[in-house]
């Protein structure tokens, strides 16, 4: 059961012939089996969801109408509010936090009668490439785990890889859920800035942070998209439906694109692995082999996504964590002598090193005399880099690239340089500042057997066709089909 | 080469971010700092004279709607995560310093 998209189980359930109840049990039963060992969960609440599926299975022996997520077993990125149970983003300060309300997300998952089994690990807020930052826990890669699941939405990632849910939430403000996703072998969907509600997703980039899913396959991106798209008045930047409509994503996901046209960016490819490549490029064959049309771009500023990135980035998270003072909630330290030490102790023992350094990146390109240089310069570059997509898109319909340019790396071995992890963002950086869509999917594995992400690219709303072009290689590929091999040899 | 900050200076900056460090942080993230900020220089090789900054990626305008009194957080579901409260106020230690009038 535990190989069944959200989609298949969903109609199953809803066909009386699995019990939602018993999808949760073998969910339940996995998760006491391998969590120990994957660690991609910071809660779980086991009660709370029997209840909830049961209540599902009730809703429908009585012939009751149930939602789009009928009875599925959902996880959550431990960065969305929940009223229940702790919402941590796995650090130290908001390790005993109670939300008092759920998430826009949260609720709409609720509301799609979903059932949700846990909260998922993830880099502490959200501020890292391998969730190796998290102040709580350790996640490993499914597929070896000596190495890392990625990040920042690691738990999410491993946990749909090695079957320990049915599909679960990230969100992404570099890559945090394409770059796990491909380490990982599942689908991992951005969508546009705006297109989902942040509201009770605790800040870290405001201008870049979206939420999106992590799932099995295209279909079932496209069916958590239908739960969690459009405008919702508590959040001021979610786009308004009048100015870009949500499609139904499962309507004519199955129709291929026609006359598809397709940019690649050679330049940017200078630094990646050999075999990622090879990955990318049969996958582009395959397009080609469909008769889409391949076009070279040059896309000249992407080169400076990761400096402009790590600026903005930074600026916007010294300003949003500036609201764990230890007076209104979080972690408060022991004995302040003072009330600056309430605040400034508080943060010392609490934030992990990435958060204080960032905090610290950010303070200081804000600070007077460098904000100009910093923050402004890399205000114009994002501008740069956006002009850089809305040429390349006159031009086609969509960008193929890597998602990272190594498969999952080994635990511990980017942590003593910083710079050399930001690096390794260099293809999902640019698509958060110019706020674009982009999906990762399962396109091979390495010679070590570890899995290699495509990383599709599209206009801000053109979900629907992004979700359709990565539907054509998955419809005529396997590679999504294959799980880890370490949940079979006990 | 001079260094791109200087130990001062990231003594400066945790003061402004009310973050207390560690002499083993102060000097870690010197050195660290030093080489993220050097990098992000890259970005003066481009010309950017005559681009105007990008803050948000899409349109961004405000939101008009009529004043509504809705439900708010009570007070006890706000005061439900303070580290110290009384009952009705979230609780600091004291900020004004009385020892010189005694």
């Amino acid at each position: 059961m535990e190989h069944l998209s959200a989609a298949e189980l969903r109609d199953r359930i809803k066909a009386r012939e699995i019990s939602s109840f018993e999808a949760a049990k073998t969910v339940f039963a996995r998760i006491e089996k391998y969590e120990p060992k994957i660690g991609a969960y910071i809660s779980i609440f086991e009660e709370t969801a029997l209840a909830k599926a049961k209540e599902v299975d009730k809703k429908i022996a009585s012939g009751k109408s149930v939602g789009k997520l009928a009875g599925v077993p959902v996880a959550i990125k431990d960065n969305m509010c929940t009223i229940f149970g702790t919402t941590t983003c796995a650090s130290k300060i908001l390790e005993n936090f109670h939300a008092p309300y759920n998430a826009t997300v949260v609720q709409k998952l609720l509301d799609a009668d979903a059932v949700i089994i846990g909260k998922t690990n993830l880099d502490e807020f959200a501020m890292g490439s391998s969730t190796e930052n998290s102040g709580l826990k350790k996640t490993v890669n499914p597929w070896d785990t000596g190495r890392v699941p990625g990040g920042s939405s690691g738990g999410s990632a491993a946990a749909v890889a090695a079957r320990l849910c049915f599909g679960a939430l990230g969100s992404d403000t570099g890559g945090s859920i394409r770059q796990p996703a491909g380490f990982c072998s599942v689908v991992g969907l951005k969508p546009t800035y705006g297109r989902v509600s942040r509201y009770g997703l605790v800040a870290f980039g405001s201008s870049l942070d979206q939420i999106g899913p992590l799932t099995k396959t295209v279909a079932d991106a496209a069916l958590f998209m239908n739960v969690i798209s459009g405008k919702d008045l508590a959040d001021s930047t979610s786009v308004d439906e009048s100015i870009a409509p949500v499609a139904d994503y499962l309507e004519n996901l199955n129709q291929p694109v026609e006359n598809l046209k397709i940019g690649i960016v050679p330049h940017l490819n200078a630094g990646a692995d050999e075999q990622v490549l090879g990955a990318i490029n049969d996958s582009i064959n395959f397009y080609k082999s469909t008769g889409a049309e391949i076009i070279e771009l040059e896309m000249p500023h992407l080169d400076y996504a990761i400096a402009a990135y790590y600026v903005i980035a930074t600026a916007e998270a010294s300003s949003n964590l500036a609201r764990y003072d230890g007076v209104h909630y979080g972690y408060r330290t022991a004995r302040p002598k003072d009330y600056i030490e309430v605040y400034s102790k508080s943060r010392q023992e609490a934030f992990g090193a990435e958060v204080k350094r960032r905090i610290m990146l950010g303070t200081y390109t804000l600070s007077a005399g460098y904000y100009d240089a910093y923050y402004l310069k890399a205000l114009k570059v994002r501008n740069l880099i956006r002009g850089n997509f809305t040429k390349a898109f006159e031009k086609c319909d969509c960008v193929i690239m890597p998602v990272s340019p190594t498969t999952a790396f080994k635990i511990g071995e980017k942590m003593a340089d910083p710079l050399q992890m930001y690096l390794a963002d260099i293809y999902t950086i640019a698509v958060n500042l110019a706020g674009i869509p982009g999906i990762s999917i399962p396109c091979g594995f390495d010679s070590d057997n570890m899995p290699i992400g495509l990383q599709i690219l599209c206009p801000a709303f053109e979900e629907a066709k992004l979700l359709r072009i990565a539907r054509m290689f998955e419809s005529e590929t396997n590679w999504h089909k294959v799980y880890p091999n370490i949940i079979n040899h006990e | 080469m001079v260094d791109k900050i200087s130990r001062v200076e990231v003594e400066k900056v945790a003061k402004l971010a009310r973050l207390q460090l560690s002499d083993e942080e102060i000097e870690e993230f010197t050195g660290q700092l030093g080489s993220i900020l050097e990098y992000v220089e890259k970005m003066n090789e481009l010309d950017t004279e005559n681009v105007e900054p990008l803050a948000h990626c899409l349109p961004v305008h405000n939101v008009f709607r009529d004043d509504e009194v809705k439900d708010s957080l009570g007070t006890e579901a706000a005061l439900k995560n303070a580290p110290d409260s009384d009952g009705e106020f979230f609780k600091v230690p004291k900020i004004l310093d009385d020892s010189s009038h005694s």
